[in-house]
């Protein structure tokens, strides 16, 4: 990596996690379960750097360890997607008309 | 790769950047949390899809046996009970960190041995948060699950022992740093972490979980963000960034909730209050009450506020509790529930149970929000919980969990506690709230006792 880049990135990481407290803080401790299924989730988006592991075949090892890793995070986005949305699909409102 | 499709692999991805901030804006109430969900799954495919136009990806039959396996595994996982859905929380930050560390291990032997400083130096983050996350997060699964132990295991000099483990893995690393053609050293490198991450969590027991659990989450976030950097993708940075600091927030409220200092959290020194034992012999006496007199004291009240903690969950009562709040609502009783921050076995579990079993969310309040209410509450009703009502953590400086914040229910007119037995909590520690005058204890299966109150109540409707 080159220093430009190194440089872009800290500010990336430095935005995103000012970014990610700020919105986190004002979600209510009622949707915190919820919370963290779905940022575990999104987390799952490093698959796309074991896609590319596994797609470009340098070397076996790599081949291997990018498909078992596929494996990992793809099981983590579909079940932490799926089970966010259950969890939610239950909240209601006493003041909304039940459907 | 050409630059049309590197240009739209980097717009894929600044857009999933964006809808994954959002998704977690709309998560912030529940009316539009459910669009939270949909803009991370557009974010996320919309990521993988660019990312398969990667002009250097030349074989996609493993790509696609690993995205079929992914997702037959990841339905039944999105499909568990509410009840198990801290351990299967716990599972996918095994998963994620296990996915972080492989890709860290492939690439490192792809690079090596001409790995720069600085890639050497994320990338070793990057494998020992991964690592010490995969085998740390199987283990709190395992406890969650009860296949292990929950009592928490500990020896002469643990704490030391673990600072020494991570010692030498930091040390290891150094010496990659600047000698990354020493191939041989990475593999211990890797396994310190995992046994790391074992040591981590064997002296933690159960009531201490919600803690671990979210400890768990912002090293998965943390190690996905330094796997960003040494891949230089700024979209993982972005989703390792916000898991990192939602896990980091949640496991500080999680921390300040069971009365443990912030350090004690960030070097898992956790679960050591557990040992206190309690006091001298009891020798006050707690008045109880039966099913039918504890019904004509909640018919007369105005405000009612259930207290719910694990035990409810562990009972299955959820589904009688929504009975007797029916019951109680239709005599227009004012019913609240009020909620511990660590009532579940992981931050904001309780809620969740209890949104299942059909209860408006707007009945569900907070501490904060619960704890003014109290004075003038006629009935607190305590249904599982324990040391989340003890008021010792407020008065009494030589308890093990004084300074905890509770919920104040002793200052309720009637407080009445379904419980199995005068036996004390998780945390072995006696609580004074079941001598108070105002006190009465139902002593049974809080199923079955809910089920009595609910069949009193509705026989009881003629009288008035």
């Amino acid at each position: 990596m080159i220093k430009a880049d190194l440089i872009s990135s800290l500010y990336v990481f430095m935005l995103a996690a000012f970014i990610g407290f700020e919105v986190i803080r004002r979600v209510s401790p009622l949707l915190h379960t919820p919370l963290m299924s779905l940022t575990n989730a999104l987390d799952a988006i490093a698959v796309v750097g074991a896609i590319i592991l596994a797609g470009e075949r340098k070397s076996n090892l790599a081949t291997v360890l990018g498909t078992i890793a596929i494996v990992a995070a793809t099981s983590n986005a579909v079940g932490g997607f799926i089970i966010t949305d259950r969890m939610l699909k239950m909240f209601k409102s006493s003041r909304a008309p039940k459907p | 790769m050409t630059p049309a499709t590197g240009h739209l692999l980097e717009v894929t991805y600044f857009v999933a950047a964006v809808l994954f901030i959002l998704s977690l804006k709309w998560l912030s109430s529940p009316v539009t949390a459910r669009r939270g969900v949909w803009a991370g799954e557009v974010g996320m495919v919309l990521a993988v899809a660019g990312t398969l136009l990667h002009r250097g990806i030349v074989d996609y039959k493993w790509i696609a046996i690993g995205l079929v396996l992914g997702a037959i595994i990841g339905v039944p996982l999105g499909n568990v009970a509410m009840t198990a859905v801290p351990q299967r929380t716990a599972l996918s930050h095994a998963f994620g960190a296990l996915c972080v560390t492989l890709v860290g291990t492939a690439e490192f032997y792809l690079r090596a041995p001409d790995v720069p400083p600085f890639v050497m130096s994320v990338l070793s983050l990057e494998v020992i948060l991964g690592g010490l996350t995969v085998t740390g997060s199987l283990m709190a699964a395992g406890k969650l699950q009860e296949i292990l132990p929950q009592r928490p295991i500990t020896f002469k000099g643990q704490n030391l022992v673990n600072l020494a483990m991570l010692a030498v893995a930091v040390a290891i690393a150094a010496r990659l740093v600047m000698h990354p053609e020493q191939m041989f050293l990475y593999p211990f490198m890797v396994g310190i972490a995992l046994v790391f991450g074992v040591m981590l969590i064997v002296p933690i027991g159960g009531a201490d979980m919600p803690t671990v659990i979210s400890l768990l989450n912002s090293y998965a976030g943390l190690s996905a963000a330094a796997m960003g950097f040494v891949l230089n993708n700024k979209l993982l940075i972005v989703a390792g960034a916000l898991d990192g600091a939602s896990g980091f927030i949640l496991s500080v409220n999680m921390s300040k909730a069971m009365n443990r200092s912030f350090t004690n959290v960030l070097f898992g020194a956790f679960g050591q209050v557990q040992t206190a034992v309690a006091g001298g012999v009891e020798t006050r006496t707690a008045r109880s009450a039966s099913a039918e007199e504890a019904a004509a004291i909640l018919s007369a009240a105005n405000k009612v506020v259930i207290v719910p903690g694990y035990g409810m969950a562990v009972a299955q009562a959820q589904h009688k509790v929504r009975e007797l709040y029916d019951a109680l609502t239709k005599r227009g009783i004012d019913v609240k529930f009020g909620i511990h921050p660590v009532a579940g076995r992981m931050p904001g579990h309780m809620n969740v149970l209890l949104a299942e079993a059909d209860i408006p969310y707007d009945k569900l309040l907070d501490m904060e929000e619960v704890n003014p209410d109290f004075p003038q509450t006629d009935v607190a009703l305590i249904i599982g919980a324990n040391d989340v009502t003890n008021p010792a953590a407020r008065t009494d400086t030589s308890s093990p969990i004084y300074g905890m914040p509770i919920l104040d229910v002793d200052k309720a007119r009637t407080v009445m506690v379904i419980k199995r037995s005068m036996s004390p909590g998780f945390a072995g520690i006696d609580n004074p709230l079941y001598y108070l005058d105002n006190n009465l204890m139902l002593f049974g299966d809080a199923k079955a006792f809910v089920g009595d109150i609910v069949k009193e109540l509705s026989g009881g409707g003629a009288h008035g």
